[in-house]
C-alpha cells in the first residue's frame, strides 16, 4: 500500500443546529502522518467536527482544506477520506471481501488490482481465511478490523475513526488500541481519532484536542496536555486531577483561597488569578506539605487512591505506591508535593 | 411460567373456537361439497376443461400485472416516506393509507365514474387533445388492473417502507464515503438490503390478487373472468355448489402453493440484522 498522506487545515468552523452551537470558530492543523485525537464528552461537538471533515455536514462558516485545496462543499464521496463508523456500519449484506473491495469498485479499479489489494489490506488487519465470511459471522474485535481494512484499503488522504472502540471490553480495546496506532505509523496515515476516553487518547495519540461546548480548549502533545493543561477543563477532563484557585503572589507563590501559601516552580506577575494543579501521583514529598485526615481509601492493587481532607479545609485525591497496609479511614497524615510537580494556570 | 402459558392460552380460546366455526368449519364443508358425488369429476372440470384453465391462466396474469405495477409505484413510494423529513411522511402516510380506511365499494364506483367512456379521465385527455375518441379503459383488463392496483398499493407500500427503514444511515454514510453515488448507493445497498420488504409487498399483492372479487366483478364489467368472478356466478347464477366448492378448493391450494413457495425463498434472508 502506497501512503499518500495529506495534512488538514480546518479554519473558523461553526456550525449550529436551530438553538444549539455544535461548533464555534474551531481551527485545527494536522501535520501529515499525524494521529490527533479529538478528546472530550458527549455533546462537545467532537463528532460534528469529524463530520464537516468527512463531508457529511456542511458548516455554517469556516472551510475545510486537504493539502492547501479547499474541500469544504465536495460531497463525501469525493473526498477520498477513510472512515470507521461508530458501530462499524459493515454492509450487513456482503462479506468481508466485498465489503473491503467496495471503494475500489466504486473508483472502477481492475478486478486483478482489486483482488490483490483487498488481499493485502485483509491479511495487513490479520483476518487472512476470513474473507468469504458475512459480518454477522465475526466477533466485535473481528468486525472492527474489517471496518479498518475497509477504509484504508483505497489509500485515503486521511482516516476518521469514530469512537471505534466502544463497543469492545477493555483487553480487546487495548489491544486494538496499540494496533491501530502500529498500522497508522507503518502506514504514515494522517489520522483523527474521536474518543471521549482520556486514557486512550494519551495511549494513542501524537497531539490531543480537547473540546467542550463546540470550542477547541487546548491543542498540545499527550504530555503537554496532562502535564500542562491550559484550563480547569482540560485539567479535569484529562486524568485525575486536584484543581484549586488562588491568586499569585511574590517569589514563585500561589496564596489560596483558603489562604494556605503554596510554593511553586516558576516566578509569576503578583496579583494574577490563577488555576493550580496537583496530581494525585505528585504527592511524593516536597517543599508544601499537608496535613488531614483520610476519608477514604481504595486499594487499586498498583497503588492506593486516598482522600484526604486537609486542617484548612482543603480536600485532595492523593495517590501512593501500594506498599504495606491501606490506611485506615481517619488516618492523620501528612503529605507533600514539590513546587516543580505544580502546574499553574 | 407454565401456568402464564396456560392462562394465555385461555384467553386466546375464544379466538381460537371463533376460527374454527366461521373459518375451518365452512372450508371442511365447502371441501365436502366438492366431493359430493364421492368422484372428482368436478376437479377434473375444473382443471381439465380449456374454458376454466382460460379463468385460471387469466387470474394468474391479472394478478401478476397487479403486482407488478404495484411494485413499479408502490416501491419509489415507499423509499420516499421512509428517507424523507417526518412531516412529509405523515402527510404522505395519510393519502397511502386513506383508500385502506375507505369502502371498497366507493372506491371501486369511483373509478367507473373516472375510467368511462364519457368519463372523467378521458374528457381531460380528449380537451387536452393527447387522443380523439374515448380509450377503452373499463370493462376490459385494464380497468380491472387500474382499480386492483389502487386498492392493494398500500399493501406494498408498507413492507418497503418498513425494510427502507431498517437499513442502517450509518450504513448509508459508509458507502458514501466509500465513493459510492446515489444511484450506486441504491442498487448496491438499499435494493439488496430492502428484498426482503419487497418480497414480503410482492406476495401479499398476488395473494390478495388471486381471490379479488368486487374490483374485477364491477371494473370487469362480466367481460373479464378471474376465479372468484367465476365462483360467484356459479353460486348465484347456475347454482352449481359442487363445481363453485371444486374451483375455490383449487384457488386455495394454488394460494398456499405460493405462500409455501415464498416462505422458502424469504428464509434464508430473514437473519438478517
Amino acid at each position: 500500500m502506497t501512503p499518500r498522506s495529506a495534512d488538514l487545515r480546518v479554519e473558523g468552523v461553526s456550525k449550529r443546529f436551530g438553538e444549539v452551537v455544535a461548533l464555534e470558530d474551531v481551527s485545527l492543523d494536522i501535520a501529515s502522518g499525524e494521529l490527533l485525537t479529538i478528546l472530550g464528552p458527549s455533546g462537545s461537538g467532537k463528532t460534528t467536527l469529524l463530520k464537516v471533515v468527512a463531508g457529511f455536514e456542511r458548516p455554517d462558516a469556516g472551510s475545510v482544506r486537504v493539502d492547501g485545496a479547499d474541500i469544504t462543499s465536495l460531497p463525501p464521496a469525493r473526498r477520498d477520506i477513510g472512515m470507521v463508523f461508530q458501530n462499524y456500519a459493515l454492509f450487513p449484506h456482503l462479506s468481508v471481501a466485498a465489503n473491503v473491495a467496495f471503494s475500489l469498485e466504486m473508483r472502477g479499479v481492475a478486478r486483478a488490482e482489486i483482488g490483490r489489494r483487498v488481499g493485502e489490506a485483509v491479511a495487513l488487519v490479520e483476518l487472512a481465511g476470513y474473507e468469504q465470511r458475512l459480518p454477522r459471522q465475526l466477533s466485535g474485535g473481528q468486525q472492527q478490523r474489517v471496518a479498518l481494512a475497509r477504509a484504508i484499503v483505497f489509500n485515503p488522504r486521511l482516516l476518521l475513526l469514530d469512537e471505534p472502540f466502544g463497543a469492545l471490553d477493555r483487553k480487546l480495546r487495548e489491544t486494538m488500541q496499540l494496533e491501530v496506532r502500529r498500522l497508522q505509523r507503518r502506514l504514515g496515515l494522517t489520522t483523527i481519532f474521536i474518543t471521549h476516553d482520556q486514557e486512550e487518547a494519551l495511549v494513542l495519540s501524537d497531539r490531543i484536542a480537547v473540546m467542550s461546548r463546540g470550542t477547541i480548549q487546548q491543542v498540545a502533545t499527550t504530555t503537554e496536555t496532562y502535564e500542562h493543561p491550559a484550563n480547569d477543563f482540560v485539567a479535569d477532563f484529562v486524568g485525575e486531577s486536584n484543581v484549586v484557585h488562588g491568586v499569585t503572589a511574590d517569589g514563585g507563590s500561589v496564596v489560596l483561597e483558603g489562604g494556605r501559601h503554596l510554593r511553586v516552580g516558576k516566578s509569576l506577575e503578583a496579583g494574577r488569578k490563577v488555576g493550580v494543579l496537583m496530581r494525585p501521583e505528585r504527592f511524593d514529598g516536597g517543599a508544601n506539605f499537608f496535613s488531614g485526615k483520610v476519608t477514604e481509601a481504595v486499594y487499586l492493587g498498583s497503588a492506593f487512591k486516598l482522600r484526604l481532607a486537609c486542617d484548612d479545609g482543603l480536600e485532595l485525591i492523593v495517590r501512593q505506591p501500594a506498599r504495606g497496609a491501606l490506611p485506615a479511614v481517619g488516618t492523620a497524615m501528612t503529605v507533600g508535593i514539590d513546587p516543580d510537580s505544580i502546574h499553574v494556570f | 411460567m407454565s401456568s402464564s402459558r396456560g392462562a394465555g392460552a385461555l384467553a386466546a380460546l375464544p379466538a381460537l373456537v371463533l376460527l374454527l366455526c366461521v373459518f375451518l368449519f365452512p372450508v371442511a364443508r365447502m371441501l365436502g361439497y366438492s366431493v359430493e358425488t364421492g368422484t372428482l369429476d368436478w376437479y377434473a372440470k375444473a382443471l381439465g376443461e380449456g374454458l376454466y384453465l382460460q379463468v385460471f391462466w387469466n387470474t394468474f396474469w391479472i394478478a401478476l400485472l397487479v403486482t407488478f405495477f404495484c411494485l413499479l409505484l408502490g416501491y419509489p413510494l415507499g423509499f420516499l416516506l421512509a428517507t424523507t423529513t417526518p412531516g412529509w411522511a405523515t402527510a404522505g402516510f395519510i393519502f397511502v393509507l386513506l383508500p385502506l380506511w375507505t369502502s371498497i365499494l366507493v372506491r371501486t364506483y369511483a373509478w367507473m365514474v373516472l375510467l368511462g367512456r364519457s368519463g372523467v379521465l378521458n374528457g381531460l385527455l380528449i380537451k387536452a387533445g393527447l387522443i380523439s375518441g374515448p380509450l377503452p379503459l373499463l370493462y376490459n383488463v385494464t380497468g380491472v388492473v387500474i382499480g386492483m392496483v389502487h386498492v392493494l398499493l398500500p399493501y406494498m407500500v408498507l413492507p418497503v417502507y418498513g425494510a427502507v427503514r431498517r437499513v442502517d444511515p450509518a450504513i448509508v454514510a459508509a458507502a458514501e464515503g466509500l465513493g459510492a453515488t446515489s444511484t450506486r448507493i441504491f442498487r448496491r445497498i438499499y435494493l439488496p438490503l430492502t428484498l426482503n420488504g419487497i418480497f414480503a409487498g410482492a406476495v401479499i399483492v398476488f395473494v390478495l390478487s388471486l381471490g379479488f372479487f368486487i374490483t374485477p366483478a364491477l371494473l370487469g364489467g362480466g367481460k373479464v373472468m378471474m376465479i372468484a368472478v367465476l365462483i360467484e356466478q356459479e353460486v348465484h347464477e347456475t347454482l352449481n355448489w359442487p363445481f363453485a366448492s371444486a374451483l375455490a378448493a383449487v384457488l386455495l391450494v394454488a394460494t398456499l402453493a405460493v405462500y409455501a413457495a415464498a416462505q422458502r425463498f424469504v428464509r434464508p434472508q430473514e437473519q438478517q440484522p
